[in-house]
């Protein structure tokens, strides 16, 4: 890779009698270094052009929500054909759904995923499901509307309901969490399991006993950002249980629970995307408001499953 | 006497690749059986056959009979009560994520145990028989990773024996422990043999002719040479097993 | 004794491996049998519910075609017009005239967004990609990684309000267009919501090149840069191209966003000032209108069963070419 010494090179040698001259860089290797600072800040800059403009757009969103933002915009519901209020009522619903469908997917997701890591052969059918696993995390939101609103509001006869909407959003949210539980188990060294299968223990028992401990940290990590997905999607919502607008009792009991599984509901996410496109004399501020309470929640959200993530490694047990 | 394991012509493939060759074995009981051979010899398959943790393996093919106790294995009905006849140790050390107390326990709780005295009892007891209680009696919640590797290693033998099994197997233990410590496992094992079959697979020569009773040679999955210790060191009847002995290879 | 040679060799056929949870499988003979006698068949349905849960994965997907398919199917025997659905720019359902469904311009308002999305994301995303994997270190990595994971985090309906409300007015102002929400200001977002997995799969793809590799190259006197594009690219091609697949998988299925930001008009787009209207954003935009059971409603289930398709198609290719890594390895 060294090309031959210059006239340069030459110069240098006289001007630097002895070993100094060895290290000094040719022409050749000061025009490599330029070109790799070059590369370096290249590069760099790509990836301030992402990130910046989002962290200035983050704030000027936050500014635009400042008129409203406050906790009576959270406790309130929302007034006078949504042009004023807060956003009680969506929010609520919003946990309700994420609430649910998290009830049906994490357990089918966690078994699932220990099924793929701990049980299953190198066979067809595996490949079928790691295959099946793949193809569910790309069908897009608006399928998976589709979906649910053929099979549960439809076929299950649950009609548009918190249910029919829960259940789309499980499925939905299914193969994220089959992914991370089979990561977080395949994290265990196989040597443990080993070490217990030749003491005779079953391969339930060991999973049990030694698997599932330590690596149910990456389980929740994984669910936990499942979570926040849930919150914030609209499309499989949209036909399936969301709706726009919903008497909630604004005191009392039935504020804190308005949903019963076969109501329909308000969701955050809906009624953000409902006050920007479709509702008329709704204040900036107000959806500006929304959009951050919806953003705040799930990188809230997000930002417990990260910190989680780094407490785990911090506490690793071998 | 009747042998405690007997191979009797097994084969094991893996796909077209053949780790054992119609071998045929008897491992004679209270006895250390010492088996010596090059890498990939096939000695871990036949110690993977003796409590069938070759089922583990992928696309692993077994053929002829194992019979231990006089029982075919794979017509055993209960291949957990062979495991637990059957203690193994690994040539890596393994230190459960548990605590000292834990680790021991594991299997007798698996099985049921939950009187806390009797698990005390018997954790002392192993731990005391693989000569690691000094070092840890005061420690006993330290996690099992944070070991040191000879102390895992004999960590794994009080995991071992404490099912109190009728065979114990080693993997070529001492391979990544210290001298000291493999000194330590050998007098344990001289002294386990009282009570239970020992098969030791190892790579260092040496170390079959001083605790071994009798000794296998294997090579490429075959058995070579199988006889009493210092007759196949001294005067092996087979010009490969004598090569090997000397160091010629391997 | 038995001489061992008369011990016939046990009958059937060769002992074919299973893995160790035999049909029988008994738990350990504890203390107390009885007691542990139900411990055993906790054990199987625990199993069995294992295996159940495991091949549900299919069974979902089977069933979100199954249930697509099944309002799509009707319109086979209702005499529609297929060719006029695939090649057709006239999407007018709700012409009282007669009705049009011809999809081509959306398809083509669909893949003209997403292609224009990925030319401004791909570069971003392996460039981000190759710096936080190579040239940012400690903290800084860190901290990136979480930027880069906060922002995938990022709901669509705020990208979209983000769109709106705010990209909208720049171009506006940029450009003196009337309307803001067009074919540019959703390659724009579309773009920035693809970035992240782009990044994280293209990052990992990166990181799972051996060490070895760069040491290598690095003691030839490589400069870091040379070490990327000269051993890195190649050597981790599969992994990178696997993760614009995946970018562009996620480009196409996406459905808030482009509805809010690209604007209501059905044509083919001339200029990147256009308006446009997506295969995704008509199912969300319309579904709400139409009488279940009818033609147009059916036919949004059938644009429904294209996008599966699509993205399946997309999905199995990058699945193929990650396996494709794989086999080389092995080989």
């Amino acid at each position: 890779m060294r090309k031959t010494p210059d006239a340069a090179d030459d110069r240098n040698a006289a001007a630097h009698p002895s070993g100094e001259q060895l290290f000094r860089p040719s022409t050749y290797e000061r025009s490599k270094a330029r070109r790799q600072a070059t590369a370096r800040w290249v590069f760099l800059g790509m990836t301030l052009v992402l990130v910046l403009p989002v962290f200035a757009i983050v704030g000027y969103m936050v500014i635009q929500a400042w008129p409203v933002l406050s906790f009576s915009f959270l406790w309130e519901n929302p007034q006078n054909r949504m042009t004023a209020g807060g956003v009680w009522a969506p929010l609520v619903g919003t946990f309700c759904l994420v609430f649910f469908s998290l009830l049906f997917a994490a357990p089918i997701g966690v078994l699932a995923g220990i099924y793929l890591n701990e049980y299953a052969r190198d066979n067809w059918l595996t490949r079928a499901v790691n295959l099946a696993v793949m193809n569910l995390a790309g069908v897009p939101s608006i399928v998976h509307g589709l979906f649910g609103f053929g099979a549960f509001v439809l076929f299950a006869g649950m009609g548009k309901s918190v249910l029919a909407a829960a259940c789309t959003l499980a499925v939905m949210t299914l193969p994220v969490i089959i992914t991370s539980t089979r990561e977080a188990l395949g994290a265990v060294p196989m040597a443990f399991r080993q070490a217990c299968w030749n003491l005779g223990a079953s391969r339930w028992h060991t999973v049990r006993t030694i698997v599932l401990p330590n690596s149910i940290s990456g389980i929740l990590t994984g669910v936990i950002f499942e979570v926040s997905r849930a919150a914030g999607e609209t499309a499989p919502i949209l036909f399936t249980g969301a709706v726009y607008y919903v008497k909630v009792a604004d005191h009392g009991w039935e504020a804190f629970f308005p949903y019963g599984p076969t109501d329909r509901c308000m969701a955050l996410s809906m009624h953000l995307f409902t006050l920007a496109t479709q509702a008329s004399g709704v204040p900036e501020s107000l959806q500006y408001g929304t959009a951050v309470v919806l953003m705040a929640l799930i990188l809230a959200v997000n930002g417990l499953s990260i910190g989680l993530r780094s407490y785990l490694r911090s506490r690793k047990r071998w | 006497m009747d042998p405690h394991i007997r191979f009797h012509r097994v084969s094991v493939h893996y796909g077209e690749h053949a780790a054992l060759k119609e071998l045929s074995l008897e491992v004679p009981r209270r006895q250390i059986l010492g088996i010596i051979g090059p890498a990939k010899s096939g000695k871990t398959t036949l110690l993977k056959c003796i409590n069938r943790t070759i089922d583990f393996d992928v696309g692993a093919r077994v053929t002829g009979q194992i019979l231990v106790g006089g029982e075919d294995v794979y017509r055993m009905r209960n291949v957990y009560a062979l495991r637990r006849r059957v203690g193994m140790v690994f040539p890596l050390p393994v230190g459960l994520p548990l605590s000292v107390y834990d680790n021991v326990a594991y299997a007798p709780r698996s099985m049921g145990i939950r009187n806390r005295a009797e698990l005390d009892a018997l954790v002392e007891q192993c731990l005391r028989q693989a000569m690691l209680w000094d070092e840890v009696k005061d420690r006993l919640d330290l996690l099992g990773t944070r070991l040191s590797g000879g102390q895992q290693q004999r960590l794994t033998l009080a995991r071992a024996l404490s099912l109190r099994p009728e065979i114990l197997c080693l993997d070529e233990f001492s391979i990544a422990i210290d001298p000291v410590t493999t000194m330590k496992i050998e007098d344990i094992l001289r002294e386990l043999k009282n009570q239970m079959t020992i098969v030791l697979v190892t790579n260092l020569v040496q170390q079959a002719r001083r605790l071994a009773d009798r000794t296998a040679f294997m090579n490429a999955g075959h058995l070579v040479e199988v006889d009493e210790t210092e007759r196949l060191f001294e005067h092996p009847s087979n010009r490969m097993t004598e090569r090997y002995v000397n160091g010629d290879f391997g | 004794m038995s001489d061992p040679a008369s011990v016939p060799p046990a009958s059937g056929p060769p002992r074919i491996s299973r893995a160790a949870d035999p049909v029988d499988t008994t738990l350990p003979n504890a203390r107390s049998r009885g007691a542990r006698g139900w411990v055993r068949w906790a054990e199987r349905l625990m199993e069995g519910l294992i295996y159940l849960c495991g091949w549900s994965a299919i069974l979902f997907v089977l069933a979100i075609f199954f249930f697509v398919f099944i309002e799509a199917a009707p319109l086979a025997v209702q005499g529609f017009d297929f060719v006029e659905f695939f090649t057709s720019v006239n999407w007018r359902p709700t012409s009282n005239v007669r009705p049009q469904f011809g999809t081509l311009a959306l398809l083509i308002g669909s893949l003209s967004v997403t292609g224009l999305a990925m030319l401004l994301a791909v570069p971003l995303g392996l460039g981000a990609a190759v710096y936080i994997s190579e040239f940012a270190t400690g903290k800084t990595k860190e901290v990136l990684k979480i930027v880069v994971e906060l922002l995938a985090a990022i709901p669509s309906v705020v990208w979209g309000f983000i769109g709106m409300m705010v990209l909208g007015p720049i171009i506006i102002r940029f450009t003196g267009t009337p309307v803001g929400v067009n074919l540019l200001n959703g390659s724009v977002i579309l773009a920035l919501m693809s970035v992240p997995i782009i990044v994280s799969i293209a990052e990992d793809a990166l990181k799972a090149v051996p060490d070895s590799y760069r040491e290598a190259a690095l003691s030839l006197g490589a400069s870091q840069w040379e070490v990327v594009y000269r051993v890195l690219f190649p050597a981790a091609k599969n992994g990178l191209l696997a993760a614009v697949l995946l970018g562009v998988g996620r480009a196409i299925g996406e459905t808030m966003a482009v509805l809010m930001v690209t604007g209501h008009a059905i044509q083919i787009p001339r200029s990147l000032l256009d308006p446009i209207r997506t295969l995704t954003a008509t199912i969300a935009a319309e579904l709400g209108e139409t009488v279940q059971g009818d033609t147009h409603f059916r036919a949004l289930f059938l644009i429904g069963l294209v996008l599966f398709a699509l993205t399946f198609v997309v999905n199995l290719a990058a699945d193929l070419i990650v396996k494709g890594i794989r086999h080389e390895k092995n080989a």
